[in-house]
C-alpha cells in the first residue's frame, strides 16, 4: 500500500502535456525527491496531488483517498508548502499560524502549543509576536515549516522549499525538513531542480522530464546500478601538496586521472579506490585533511535529460 | 461552517482594523458631515414646512426629508450615498479581495488547508457585508441623530421603520458592489487592474446615470419627437428614456430609495409624478406597504444582478486553477 500513488496522471493545457501518463509511488515514511528542469511539470503534479488542479486524465491518491474527489480529506492529512510560500504580512508569525490551526479546527490550547514548539523547532522562538512583513526570505520559509508542524499531517508536500535562500541557509532548510520527517514519521515529498539537494536528504527519487517520469526509486539503488557504469571522483584536501604524493597516487592500479586545484587533489578512479589512495597519501608523507568520494553517475543522467530536454 | 467562521473572522478583523478600516470610517464621518451642515439651505426648508403644514400631509415625514433634500450647491444624502459613497465602499472593499492573496502567496496554502474552494469567497463576502451594514448603520445613525438635534424633530415610528429598510436596502445595494469588485479580483490577477476596472464600471454608470446621454440618444432613435409630438407620443419617447436609464443600478437603486424615503412619492416613474402630483384624487402619502408594492421590481432586479455577479465569482473560482505565482 502506497501513502502516494498516481495512475496515468495527465494533465494538458491546450496543445502543451505538461504531465504525461505519470505513475508515481511513494511508501510511507519516505523522503522522495521530485527531481526535474523548471517546467518538467513538478508543481502541476503536486497540484493534482493536493487537489488544487484537476487532472485531464488519470487519477492520484494520496493515503487511499481520491485527490480530485475526496480533496478535503487529503487536504486533513498533507501539509503544503508552495514555491513561493506566502503569509499575510501585516500580520504575526503567531497569527499567521493560528490561522491555519483553527482553519484545521485544532482547540485553542493545542494551537498555543503547537505554535511555541513548531517556532522553537523552526529557529525564530523570539519572531513569533513580529510581522510577517519584517521577515526575511529564509525566515519565510522557516515558518513555512513551522506552519505544517503546527498541521502536524501525516505527508509533508513541498515545492521547491530552498528556493531564493543562501546556500548556508539551504543546508539548514534540508537538515531541518529531514530531521521533522525523521522524528515525526512523515512522509515528505520535496520538489527541486538541484541534484544534490535531493542526493543530501532523499532516500527515493523521481527524475521528471517534459511531464514524464525518466528515473524513479530508492536512491542507493539508482546510484548502485548506475556506479556500475561509470566512475567515481575522489576528492581530498591536505595540508601541503607534494609531488611525492601525486606521484604515489598516480601509482595505484585503476587510478584514471588526477588533477590538481590549490590545496586539492581530485582522483578519477573506475572503482571506490578509498583506502589505497589514504594508504598511499600517508606513506608519501602528505596529512589529509578531509576525503570525499562523489559518484557522478546520477548527475549524468540528470544532465543528460536536461541538455535534451 | 467552522472554516467559514474562522474565514469571516479574519477578514472582518482586516477590514476594521487595518489602514483600509480607518480610511473608510473616516469617509463615514466626512459623508455625515456634509450631509447635515451642506444642506444648510435644506434645513431651513425643514422648518418652514413644519411651520406651515402643506397639503397632502407633507409635514407627517419631515424627518426623512432630511435624507432626501439637498441645499444650494451640495448634495441631499441620498443621492451622495448612492452615486458616491455606497459604490465606492464596495469597490474598496472588495476590489483585492482574491487576487491579493494570489500575489502575496497565501491562496494556494488557504486552499490546501481542509475548507472548501467557496468557504473563502463566502467568508470574504459576508466580512465585506458586515463592514458595509456596521459603516452604513454608523452613518445614518449620525444623520438621523445630529439632524435630531438640529431640525429637533424626532423621527415617527413608521419613518423609523423606512430608515431602517432603507439601510437594509443599502447594505444589499452595496453588496452588489461588493459583489462586482470580487468578481474583477478573481478575473484579474493584478490588484490594479481589478481596481480599474471596478472603478471603471463605477464611473460609466455614474455619468450613464448623470448627463442622461445615452438612454435619450435611445429613445431618440426609438421614438423621435418634435414641437407637433402628440402626448402619446412624448409619453412613449419618455417611457423609453426611463427605461434605458434604468439599465444603471446607480439610478435602479436611488429611483427606489427616493419612494422609500420621501412617501409623498406614489411612483417611482418620474415623469409620472408629476401628474400624480398634481391629481387631488388621490391625497395623502403612499403606506409603506404599498411604498414596497412600487419598488418590488427595484428589489427584485438588484437581488438579481447582486446574485448573478456572486454566480458567476463562485463558478470561476471553485474551477480556477491555483498556482503559488
Amino acid at each position: 500500500m502506497f501513502i502516494v500513488e498516481t495512475k496515468d496522471l495527465t494533465k494538458t493545457y491546450g496543445d502543451i502535456t505538461a504531465v504525461d501518463q505519470l505513475n508515481l509511488h511513494i511508501d510511507a515514511g519516505d523522503i522522495f525527491g521530485f527531481l526535474g528542469p523548471n517546467g518538467a511539470g513538478k508543481t502541476t503534479t503536486i497540484l493534482m496531488l493536493l487537489g488544487l488542479t484537476e487532472p485531464t486524465s488519470g487519477t492520484a491518491y494520496v493515503a487511499g483517498y481520491n485527490s480530485t474527489r475526496e480533496p478535503l480529506n487529503v487536504k486533513r492529512i498533507t501539509g503544503y508548502v508552495p514555491e513561493k510560500v506566502g503569509f499575510y504580512d501585516d500580520l504575526t508569525a503567531a497569527y499567521n499560524l493560528t490561522y491555519t490551526a483553527r482553519l484545521n479546527g485544532l482547540s485553542e490550547v493545542l494551537t498555543n502549543k503547537r505554535i511555541a514548539e513548531a517556532l522553537d523547532i523552526v529557529g525564530l522562538p523570539k519572531a513569533a509576536e513580529r510581522k510577517v512583513g519584517e521577515f526575511s526570505r529564509g525566515m519565510k520559509q522557516r515558518l513555512a515549516i513551522a506552519d505544517i508542524l503546527v498541521k502536524q499531517p501525516k505527508i509533508a508536500i513541498m515545492d521547491e522549499p530552498t528556493s531564493g535562500i543562501d546556500p548556508e541557509g539551504i543546508v539548514q532548510m534540508l537538515d531541518l525538513i529531514a530531521k521533522i520527517a525523521k522524528e515525526r514519521k512523515m512522509t515528505v515529498i520535496m520538489s527541486s531542480h538541484q541534484l544534490y539537494q535531493v542526493q543530501r536528504i532523499c532516500n527515493r527519487v523521481g527524475m521528471l522530464m517534459n511531464g514524464r517520469l525518466v528515473v524513479a526509486g530508492l536512491l542507493d539503488e539508482l546510484s548502485k546500478e548506475a556506479m556500475g557504469s561509470s566512475q567515481f571522483s575522489i576528492e581530498v584536501k591536505l595540508t601541503e601538496i607534494t609531488q611525492a604524493v601525486i606521484e604515489a597516487i598516480k601509482r595505484i592500479s585503476g587510478v584514471l586521472s588526477i588533477e590538481r586545484s590549490k590545496d586539492k587533489l581530485s582522483v578519477s578512479c573506475s572503482e571506490d579506490l578509498r583506502p589505497q589512495v589514504a594508504r598511499a597519501i600517508v606513506d608519501a608523507g602528505g596529512l589529509m585533511i578531509e576525503m570525499k568520494i562523489q559518484s557522478y553517475a546520477l548527475e549524468d543522467i540528470y544532465l543528460k535529460y536536461f541538455r535534451e530536454g | 461552517m467552522r472554516g467559514l467562521y474562522t474565514i469571516f473572522n479574519k477578514e472582518l478583523a482586516d477590514y476594521l482594523m487595518s489602514w483600509r478600516g480607518i480610511i473608510l470610517f473616516a469617509v463615514a464621518l466626512l459623508v455625515t458631515i456634509v450631509a447635515i451642515y451642506g444642506p444648510a439651505g435644506a434645513l431651513s426648508n425643514i422648518r418652514a414646512q413644519l411651520e406651515e403644514p402643506t397639503q397632502y400631509g407633507q409635514t407627517q415625514f419631515v424627518f426623512l426629508t432630511l435624507f432626501t433634500t439637498s441645499g444650494e450647491g451640495s448634495y441631499a444624502f441620498l443621492f451622495f450615498m448612492t452615486m458616491f459613497v455606497v459604490p465606492i465602499v464596495g469597490v474598496v472593499l472588495g476590489f483585492d479581495a482574491i487576487n491579493r492573496e494570489k500575489s502575496s502567496g497565501t491562496l494556494s496554502r488557504l486552499l490546501s488547508q481542509p475548507i472548501y474552494r467557496d468557504t473563502v469567497f463566502n467568508g470574504k463576502f459576508l466580512a465585506g457585508i458586515v463592514t458595509m451594514a456596521i459603516l452604513l448603520t454608523s452613518i445614518v445613525l449620525l444623520v438621523a441623530g445630529l439632524g435630531m438635534r438640529v431640525i429637533g424633530v424626532p423621527p415617527s415610528s413608521e419613518e423609523a421603520l423606512r430608515l431602517f429598510l432603507f439601510l437594509v436596502l443599502t447594505t444589499l445595494y452595496g453588496a452588489f458592489w461588493l459583489g462586482l469588485s470580487m468578481l474583477f479580483s478573481i478575473l484579474f490577477n493584478r490588484v490594479a487592474t481589478s481596481a480599474m476596472a471596478s472603478i471603471a464600471v463605477w464611473i460609466f454608470f455614474l455619468l450613464y446615470t448623470l448627463t442622461g446621454f445615452i438612454p435619450s440618444a435611445i429613445a431618440n432613435l426609438r421614438a423621435p419627437i418634435s414641437e407637433t409630438s402628440t402626448t402619446q407620443e412624448l409619453i412613449r419617447y419618455a417611457t423609453i428614456q426611463v427605461t434605458a436609464t434604468r439599465v444603471s443600478p446607480i439610478y435602479l437603486f436611488q429611483e427606489a430609495m427616493y419612494v422609500l424615503l420621501a412617501p409623498g412619492t406614489r411612483t417611482a416613474t418620474e415623469y409620472l409624478q408629476i401628474y400624480a402630483s398634481g391629481a387631488e384624487w388621490m391625497p395623502g402619502p403612499l403606506p409603506l406597504g404599498q411604498t414596497m408594492i412600487t419598488i418590488w421590481p427595484h428589489l427584485v432586479t438588484f437581488v438579481a444582478i447582486a446574485a448573478v455577479c456572486f454566480g458567476v465569482s463562485y463558478y470561476r473560482f471553485t474551477r480556477e486553477e491555483i498556482r503559488s505565482t
